[in-house]
């Protein structure tokens, strides 16, 4: 059987750009934590930017992070603000959901990867806080568009299965705010790249989508909140005698 | 070069479309949306921040502005009207008060219409004339404001906001000339100079800064009147929703088109509040206790207030 010059199998093509965007995604970037709590959902990645952000508020109730390549995460971020904001305008706030958001994400990644010759270097995330933990809502969309919809917390970028296996081992859903910034911090700094060295506030990107508000829930925790929330979780870890690694 | 699969392969962009056919892909939304709408490659362009640009490439028809251009001219019909909005500069802020009353010609409209918007965190937006257009102007501004915030991680400045709120209304220009005037009147806490401004504007898209009171709609003449011997500079945000509320009384006093504070049924004016705490709008029973106490002095002096016939005394 004679084949055409320059033909390549789809699965052989599909296989070499997944392999593609995997490899970098692992190599160019650091895990990004988002995992619900009493308080609301807390996300926390180690990002030394303090103007290249990782997470950002997507509408209300909605918050979006990704891991990769900046550049193009930063498109899809804008994309999914315009998204948002066009639903919001044509039909109601209450009418902007994380599933909508993240099954249109699904299709925008999906289509990205079969039509253009270099997939997206990215995964995301698209969370959505509810009245109460058990209702929050947490999507993690791969490059190829694959929408999965995860319970209570999900790690993406980096080693990412070992950051999420450490917080499996300690999580749950009723953890106050500071036991959730101990737990991702205790799971980002067993990382292994490197020393597991304490990260500190300037190393840290943290935002929370709070519960408690009304409106707009997204808050960047920063400055002298983020030092405290750092020596409050600092406090909790020792008394759970693992003081190596709580910052 | 041979993979074993005994296949000849070529590099990742021999057999591949290129990045530009993404353009011809339609993302409806919940399918309903027909073909050349909400196209993907308007959500990924590298475009601006503006809202309103977004919606001009991927939804013009969500636009205000796309109602307006070929009705017929001078046919007016009869839609609701918003009348009477007063605001002055307080100390650390400003403060916002508007009546609720809106009119269709001889006919009363509505009775508890709303007429004070909050537009973000640090400003507010009271709107005069046909209602359904200056509604749908203040949302698009608030949408608009929120949208750059998110997009570029910091708000606009408060002459950004007033900047791009004259653009609004300067769009609205087809509209006007066939009747549909909507004006908006803009107050905000100005977080460089921690103050309070206002900005009026007309229908021909100008801007103009007001210094510490200002009016707007068909009773802001003879509330403007009221502001000028009650309002002082440096006067605290209670003491200016008072005069502010005088103020309207006044306006409703003298226009047919203003409500004035409607006793039986509760319903009283929209006062809000732009401070470095944010925006605030008083809540109703709050807004009731200052307006019974001004129709309770009027119960003794309907003119209200006397100012000091001279300034000095």
């Amino acid at each position: 059987m004679s084949m055409p010059f320059g033909y390549v199998s789809p699965e052989q093509l599909m296989k070499d750009k997944a392999d593609y965007a995997r490899r970098r995604i692992a190599q160019n970037s650091r895990s990004c934590v988002v995992l619900s709590c009493e308080a609301g959902i807390l996300l926390v990645t180690p990002n030394s930017s303090r103007a290249l952000r990782k997470f950002s508020e997507l509408y209300d109730l909605i918050a979006f992070a990704a891991v990769g390549r900046y550049n193009e995460f930063e498109t899809l971020r804008k994309a999914g603000v315009r998204y948002a904001d066009a639903t919001g305008f044509q039909y109601d706030r209450r009418d902007v959901t994380a599933r909508g958001l993240a099954d249109w994400y699904g299709q925008l990644l999906g289509s990205l990867f079969t039509d253009s010759p270099k997939p997206y270097e990215v995964e995301i995330v698209v969370a959505q806080v509810a009245k109460t933990a058990a209702d929050d809502e947490i999507y993690r969309i791969t490059f190829d568009g694959a929408v999965g919809d995860e319970r209570d917390f999900v790690v993406v970028g980096g080693l990412a299965e070992r950051v999420a296996e450490v917080i499996k081992q300690q999580y749950s859903a009723s953890m106050s705010l500071t036991d959730a910034m101990r737990l991702a911090i205790l799971a980002l700094a067993g990382q292994g790249d490197g020393a597991s060295e304490p990260l500190t506030a300037g190393q840290l990107e943290v935002a929370l989508l709070e519960r408690e508000r009304t409106h707009r829930t997204f808050r960047r925790i920063t400055g002298p909140r983020l030092e405290a929330l750092l020596a409050a979780a600092k406090a909790d870890g020792e008394d759970a005698a693992s003081p190596d690694v709580a910052g | 070069m041979s993979d074993g699969t005994g296949c000849l392969r070529v590099g990742l962009h021999g057999t591949l479309p290129a990045v530009g056919t993404l353009d011809r892909k339609d993302f409806a939304v919940g399918g309903i949306e027909p073909q050349g709408r909400w196209q993907a490659a308007a959500f990924l362009a590298a475009g601006s921040s503006s809202f309103a640009d977004f919606l001009s490439q991927a939804a013009p028809d969500l636009l205000p502005r796309a109602r307006h251009g070929d009705g017929a001219a001078g046919v007016v019909p009869d839609v609701p009207h918003g009348t009477t909005i007063v605001t002055a500069v307080c100390d650390g802020g400003v403060v916002m008060a508007g009546d609720r009353r809106a009119t269709a010609g001889n006919m009363i409209a509505q009775r508890h219409m709303e007429k004070v918007f909050r537009s973000d965190e640090y400003s507010c937006v009271g709107i005069s004339g046909a209602a359904g257009v200056a509604v749908d102007m203040v949302r698009l501004f608030a949408v608009e404001l929120e949208h750059y915030e998110k997009l570029e991680g910091r708000s606009l400045s408060l002459e950004g906001k007033a900047n791009r709120l004259a653009g609004f209304v300067k769009a609205n220009l087809g509209g006007a000339m066939q009747g549909l005037v909507a004006v908006p009147l803009l107050a905000g806490y100005d977080e460089e100079t921690r103050q309070g401004r206002i900005f009026s504007f007309t229908v021909d898209g100008g801007k103009y800064e007001e210094q510490r009171f200002a009016g707007i709609g068909s009773g802001s003449l003879f509330a403007r009147g009221a502001l000028k011997k009650l309002y002082r500079d440096g006067m605290s945000a209670e003491d200016v929703v008072l005069v502010l509320m005088q103020a309207l009384y006044d306006a409703a006093d003298e226009d047919s088109a203003t409500g004035g504070p409607d006793m039986s049924r509760r319903i009283y004016p929209v006062v809000a509040t732009v401070t470095e705490d944010g925006y605030q709008r008083l809540a109703d029973d709050e807004a009731g206790r200052y307006a019974d106490a001004v129709v309770a002095e009027r119960m003794q002096r309907p003119d209200g207030p006397a100012a000091p016939l001279r300034s000095d005394s």
